[in-house]
C-alpha cells in the first residue's frame, strides 16, 4: 500500500512536483528573508560597532556622561597599564585604545594663507605599530576597502580623510593639511598633516567630515600622552552578543569599583549603552522574529490553499478507493502522510534554495548607496545577508506545517460528502 | 427466481435535499436479487438507475425503507462496516472507468486486493488471472492514457472481477465503447457470470447491454415500472 501510495505520489506531477515547487518558493523566501533581515541587522550593529562603539568600551565617569560631546579632558589616563590590566582580566577580548575627538581642518594655499576650512570628527587609533594586515584597526575599520584616492597612513604624520570631506577642502592626497583642536589642558594646537589618502565608508556620517589618523599623532596633537578617550573591545566571536556584553559588564565592575565615585575612574559602556544602539539591538532581534511568523503566516496561506485544490482534485481518486474498500480513515491519513512528506521535500528544496540567494547576498552584497543618501544613521549600504543556524531549519516550520494543515483541511471533504457525491465531482 | 436472495430491497425511498424543498429520486422500491443474477436497470435519464446502484453498492444510504445486501442492512453499517462490505464483497464499473491515470494496469487491477490480505505473490497470480479473463496480459505495464476506451473498460473489469466479489454493479459500462467492445466486454463479463456465479447488475439505457441481461428491470420516475426474465 505505502509503495502504491508513493508511485502515485512520485508518477503524478500535479500532486508531488507542483507542491513541492509551491513550498518550496514559500520556504525559499522565507528562509532567504530571515538571512537578509539579520544580515541587515547585524551589519548595521557591526558596522557601528567597529567605527565607533566596540562591543564594550571602556570610559572614565564623566566622559560616559558626555560622551556626545567627545571631550578630550576627560579622556582615560595611564592607557597603556589599563589596556594590559583588561587583556589579562578579558582574554577573549580584543582591546584598542581609541581617541575620539573633534577638531578643525586648514587646508593652506601655496603661500601657506588658508585655501578652505571644516569641522572634523577625529578617530585616532593605532595604524602605525600594530599590522595593518589582519586584526589591526586599519583592517577592523575596513579602511583599505574603502581607499578611494592614495593609500593608507604608513608613517608618522600621515592622515586619510573622508573622500567627500577632502573634495570638500579641495585637497588631494600629498598635500599638506592642519588640525586645529584643543589639547587635554584646554590649549589650542596646531599639528601638521600630509594628507596620505581619502576614504569613503559607505555610511553617511562618517563620509561627512572623518578624519582618522594614527593614535600617536593624535596623542602628540593634542597633548595626550599615554591616555585615550577610549579603550574599545571587540569580542573574539567577531558578533555583539547582548548576554556576553551583560557579562563582562558585571566582571568588569567587581573587578574595577568605584566607591568613591571618583569622576575619572574608568567605567564599561557595552554597545547597547551608546546612542541608540540598544533600541537597534533589540529591534534587529524581534524584527527578525516578526518578519518570520507574518511571512509563516502569509505562506501558510498560500499552502493552505494550494493543498486545498491539491486535494479537491483528486476526491474522484478519494472516491474510488473508498468504492473499492478503503477506510475513510485511512484515505485522510494517507493524505496527511502525503503532505507531510511534501512538506519536507519542498522545505528542502527551498532552504537549499533560500540559503544559495542568501550565500550570494552574503558574499556579494547589494549596494543601496544612492537610496540611502542623507541618512544620519551608520547603516552600511551595502546590504549583506547573513546566514545563521536558524536558517537551516526556520523554513521547515512554515513548509511543513502550512502544508499539513491544508491538506488536513481539503481532507474534511471526504468525510463531509457521501461517497456518492465525490464521484459526481471526478465524472464533471 | 435463482437460488438465495443476496439482495433485499423494500420500500425503499430516497430523497435529496434541492433548493430549499426535497427531490424525491426513489419513491418505494421493491426488489430482490438472487446469486448468479445478471440482471439490469434499464429506464431513461433521472429515474434513478444510478441512485439505486449506488445504495445497493453501499455507497449512499437510503431515506426510508430498507435495502438488505449480503445480510447487512445499508442503512444500519457504519462508515467502516460498509468499507468492509464494498472491499470484501463488491465490484464496481464506472461508465467512465474511474481508473487511476498514474498507476498501470497492474497496479489499477491490484488496488482492490491490497486492502485484503494477501501476499505479493498471491495477488500477481490474481492480477494476472483476471487480466487474461479480459485479454489484456500484453497491456500490464501500460498506463490508462495510453489505452483505448474499450481496453481501459475491460480494465475495469478486471479490478472489479480481481477479488472474485459475490456482486458487481456495473453503471452504464458501454456508454462510451463502439459496438464491437460494447459486446466484447459484455460477453466477458457473461462468461464470468456463468463461471464464478458472480451477480451482476447493471443500470443501463444501451440496447446493447439490454440484449444480454437475463432479468429487466424498468424503472419510471423512481418506482419499478415492469420487469422481465429471460429463458436462458
Ligand atoms: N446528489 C443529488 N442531489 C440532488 N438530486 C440528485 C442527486 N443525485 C441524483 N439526483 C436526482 O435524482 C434523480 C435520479 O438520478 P440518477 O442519477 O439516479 O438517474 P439515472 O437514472 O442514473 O440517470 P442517467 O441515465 O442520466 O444516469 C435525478 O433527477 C437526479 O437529478
Ligand atoms: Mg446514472
Amino acid at each position: 500500500m505505502i509503495r502504491f501510495l508513493l508511485k502515485g505520489l512520485l508518477r503524478d506531477k500535479r500532486r508531488s512536483l507542483m507542491p513541492i515547487l509551491i513550498v518550496a518558493v514559500g520556504v525559499s523566501l522565507s528562509v532567504f528573508l530571515h538571512a537578509y533581515i539579520t544580515g541587515l541587522m547585524n551589519d548595521s550593529i557591526e558596522m557601528n560597532a567597529k567605527l565607533s562603539f566596540g562591543h564594550v568600551k571602556v570610559v572614565t565617569k564623566s566622559f560616559a556622561e558626555n560622551i556626545s560631546q567627545m571631550p578630550t579632558d576627560l579622556a582615560l589616563l595611564e592607557t597603556g597599564a589599563l589596556k594590559e590590566k583588561l587583556s589579562q582580566e578579558f582574554p577573549d577580548i580584543t582591546w584598542v585604545e581609541r581617541i575620539q575627538f573633534g577638531g578643525l581642518i586648514d587646508a593652506p594655499d601655496e603661500n601657506g594663507e588658508t585655501k578652505s576650512q571644516g569641522p572634523a570628527l577625529g578617530i585616532g587609533v593605532d595604524l602605525l605599530s600594530a599590522p595593518t594586515g589582519r586584526g589591526g584597526e586599519a583592517e577592523r575599520m575596513g579602511m583599505a576597502k574603502s581607499l578611494v584616492r592614495g593609500r593608507l597612513p604608513e608613517m608618522k604624520g600621515e592622515i586619510v580623510l573622508s573622500e567627500l570631506f577632502s573634495q570638500k577642502l579641495g585637497v588631494n592626497p600629498g598635500d599638506k593639511i592642519t588640525l586645529i583642536g584643543s589639547t587635554m589642558n584646554g590649549a589650542m594646537s596646531y599639528y601638521n598633516f600630509i594628507l596620505a589618502g581619502t576614504l569613503s565608508f559607505g555610511v553617511q556620517v562618517m563620509d561627512k567630515g572623518t578624519i582618522i589618523a594614527d593614535i600617536e599623532d593624535v596623542r602628540l596633537a593634542l597633548d595626550m600622552e599615554d591616555a585615550a578617550t577610549e579603550i574599545t573591545g571587540f569580542f573574539g566571536s567577531g558578533y555583539f552578543s547582548a548576554d556576553l556584553a551583560a557579562d563582562v559588564k558585571e566582571k568588569f565592575l567587581s573587578n574595577f569599583p568605584n566607591p568613591e565615585n571618583d569622576e575619572y575612574a574608568p567605567v564599561m559602556l557595552s554597545l547597547k549603552d551608546q546612542g541608540s544602539m540598544g533600541q537597534f539591538v533589540d529591534l534587529s532581534n524581534t524584527m527578525g522574529a516578526i518578519i518570520t511568523f507574518v511571512f509563516m503566516l502569509a505562506m501558510s496561506l498560500v499552502l493552505w490553499n494550494a493543498g486545498l485544490l491539491g486535494g479537491i482534485r483528486r476526491y474522484g481518486e478519494f472516491g474510488i478507493r473508498l468504492a473499492m474498500g478503503e477506510e475513510k480513515n485511512h484515505v485522510y491519513r494517507t493524505l496527511v502522510y502525503e503532505s507531510v512528506m511534501i512538506g519536507i521535500a519542498g522545505s528542502v528544496v527551498g532552504t537549499t534554495i533560500g540559503l544559495f540567494f542568501a550565500w550570494l547576498m552574503q558574499t556579494y552584497g547589494l549596494d543601496l548607496g544612492d537610496s540611502m543618501k542623507g541618512s544620519s544613521m551608520m547603516m552600511p549600504t551595502i546590504i549583506r545577508a547573513r546566514i545563521t543556524p536558524v536558517d537551516f531549519y526556520i523554513g521547515f516550520l512554515p513548509g511543513i506545517i502550512s502544508t499539513v494543515i491544508g491538506a488536513m483541511l481539503a481532507g474534511v471533504g471526504i468525510y463531509k460528502r457521501k461517497t456518492s457525491q465525490l464521484f459526481k465531482e471526478l465524472e464533471a | 427466481m435463482e437460488n438465495s436472495a443476496i439482495i433485499q430491497i423494500n420500500q425503499l425511498i430516497k430523497r435529496f435535499p434541492m433548493g430549499k424543498g426535497e427531490f424525491t429520486a426513489l419513491k418505494g422500491i421493491n426488489l430482490n436479487f438472487g446469486t448468479g443474477e445478471f440482471a439490469g436497470l434499464i429506464g431513461p435519464s433521472g429515474s434513478g438507475k444510478t441512485t439505486l446502484l449506488n445504495i445497493i453498492g453501499s455507497l449512499d444510504t437510503p431515506t426510508k425503507g430498507e435495502a438488505v445486501v449480503l445480510g447487512k442492512s445499508i442503512s444500519k453499517l457504519s462508515a467502516k462496516e460498509s468499507a468492509k462490505l464494498r472491499k470484501e464483497s463488491l465490484g464496481f464499473i464506472f461508465q467512465s472507468y474511474n481508473l487511476l491515470q498514474v498507476h498501470t494496469v497492474f497496479e489499477n487491477v491490484e488496488f482492490p486486493l491490497l486492502l485484503l490480505d494477501y501476499t505479493t505473490l498471491e495477488r500477481k497470480k490474481m492480477v494476472m488471472d483476471a487480466l487474461e479473463w479480459v485479454g489484456l496480459t500484453d497491456k500490464v505495464k501500460s498506463k490508462p492514457p495510453q489505452l483505448s476506451g474499450g481496453e481501459c473498460q475491460r480494465v475495469a473489469i478486471a479490478r472489479a472481477m480481481v477479488k472474485k466479489p459475490s456482486l458487481v454493479l456495473a453503471d452504464e459500462p458501454t456508454a462510451n465503447l463502439d459496438a464491437a467492445n460494447s459486446h466484447n466486454i459484455l460477453q466477458t463479463m457473461l462468461n464470468l457470470n456463468r463461471e464464478l456465479k458472480t451477480t451482476f447488475i447493471f443500470a443501463t439505457h444501451d440496447e446493447k447491454v439490454i440484449g444480454y441481461l437475463k432479468r429487466k428491470i424498468f424503472l419510471k420516475d423512481g418506482l419499478v415500472d415492469q420487469e422481465e426474465w429471460m429463458n436462458q
